[in-house]
């Protein structure tokens, strides 16, 4: 049994975010979390926007020239950057989850972050060519 | 040369509203360990200090605590190989009782369901010949209860009806080597909605585990076990899945 009156002794969510002293593994978690919440955000965000359809055309294309703003395309870099790596790690954790886990699984984050910067290097010079 | 260090470390008894944290500064001999230090702090400036510890090689898991913000063995960290500044706190998620003591029931409860293995059957060592009077040698599961997986577990940090990383690796023990435990029952618990799926593979119960055990491994082990093979769909009490 429990002794009942011990001090709750929990870091709670803080530990989602606090990798000081972890492993490349727990880097990956937090930066799965990190990316996942704001991948939500952006959802909801693009529904919000999609409001403008209903106003009109002239009211969308006026978004999208916005869109098209450096600041803009420097956030779409951000999105993309995010979105490549939660979907990259996401295949990792798969892979983990069916019991595919090797000696050293800090090479599988290293894999993961170096797939990530080719394709959204890949990905951003695509952007750039349409938006040019 | 002596080595000259500063030890922060938490405070706590029963009765406080919250806990606090002590600074002692303390000249120790290069072999001298964290244990070591914290019991010299006990006998020469907090005779009330509270921790636990037995064997002092690593074997008996009692002296388990963050140190620097990092799990583990007391008795296996060297101070030398740490900054000039050391803090050290209790395990995490399992509540302290006082000051480095944390209360260890509530680790052993998740172990019940799962059946506990203590000894192993597998890995006999031919060669290993037993001294005389002695018919053979036990192997002992390689966990030593320490605590420190359930510490470093960021998906116990907020949900306290996990299982675990340590009673998890406990359930694919008894999946991997079923002895007289109840396969089905393990393999229900690793299933549910508290058991092997919270887990989100941080994997750093694995980086702290002080013996090898890689609870982290062994959840991936189970869920590929149940992702795999019929055994949840056909385990029951009435016929134990294979």
């Amino acid at each position: 049994m429990s002794q009942g009156k011990s001090y709750d002794w929990r870091p709670g969510p803080r530990a989602w975010w606090d990798p000081r002293g972890r492993g490349l593994g727990y880097w990956a978690f937090v930066l799965h979390r990190l990316t996942g919440l704001g991948l939500v955000a952006y959802l909801l965000l693009h529904l919000w926007m999609l409001r403008l359809l209903a106003r009109g055309p002239e009211a969308w294309d006026a978004f999208i020239r916005t869109a098209k703003s450096p600041l803009f395309l420097v956030l779409d870099g951000v999105l993309l950057l995010g979105l490549v790596y939660h979907g990259i790690n996401g295949l990792r954790l798969t892979w983990l989850g069916y019991g595919r886990i090797e000696e050293r699984p800090a090479r599988g984050v290293v894999l993961v972050l170096g797939l990530t910067a080719l394709l959204w290097l890949a990905g951003m010079g695509a952007l750039l060519l349409v938006v040019r | 040369m002596g080595l000259k260090r500063e030890f922060r470390v938490f405070r706590y008894k029963p009765g406080w509203s919250r806990p606090r944290y002590e600074t002692y500064i303390l000249d120790l001999p290069e072999w001298a360990t964290v244990l070591e230090a914290l019991m010299r702090i006990r006998r020469d400036h907090a005779p009330d200090l509270t921790l636990r510890h037995s064997c002092l090689h690593g074997s008996c898991g009692t002296c388990g605590m963050r140190v620097n913000g990092r799990e583990a063995l007391a008795c296996l960290v060297k101070v030398q190989d740490l900054p000039e500044r050391i803090t050290v706190e209790p395990l995490y998620n399992l509540g302290v009782v006082s000051d480095l003591v944390v209360d260890m029931p509530v680790f052993y409860e998740k172990f019940e369901p799962v059946g506990r293995p203590l000894i192993r059957r597998s890995e006999y060592l031919p060669q290993a010949v037993p001294p005389e009077g002695i018919p053979h040698f036990t192997r002992l599961e390689s966990c030593i209860e320490c605590g420190l997986c359930v510490s470093a577990c960021p998906v116990v940090a907020t949900d306290e009806a996990y299982l675990g990383p340590a009673a998890l690796a406990a359930a694919w023990r008894v999946v991997e080597e079923p002895r007289d435990a109840r396969v089905w029952q393990a393999l229900a618990l690793a299933d549910s909605p508290h058991g092997c799926w919270r887990c989100h593979l941080a994997l750093e119960c694995s980086e702290v585990c002080p013996t090898g055990v890689k609870p982290g491994h062994a959840i991936a082990a189970l869920r590929a076990y149940l992702l795999t093979s019929q055994a949840v769909r056909t385990a029951s009490p009435m016929g134990e899945a294979s």
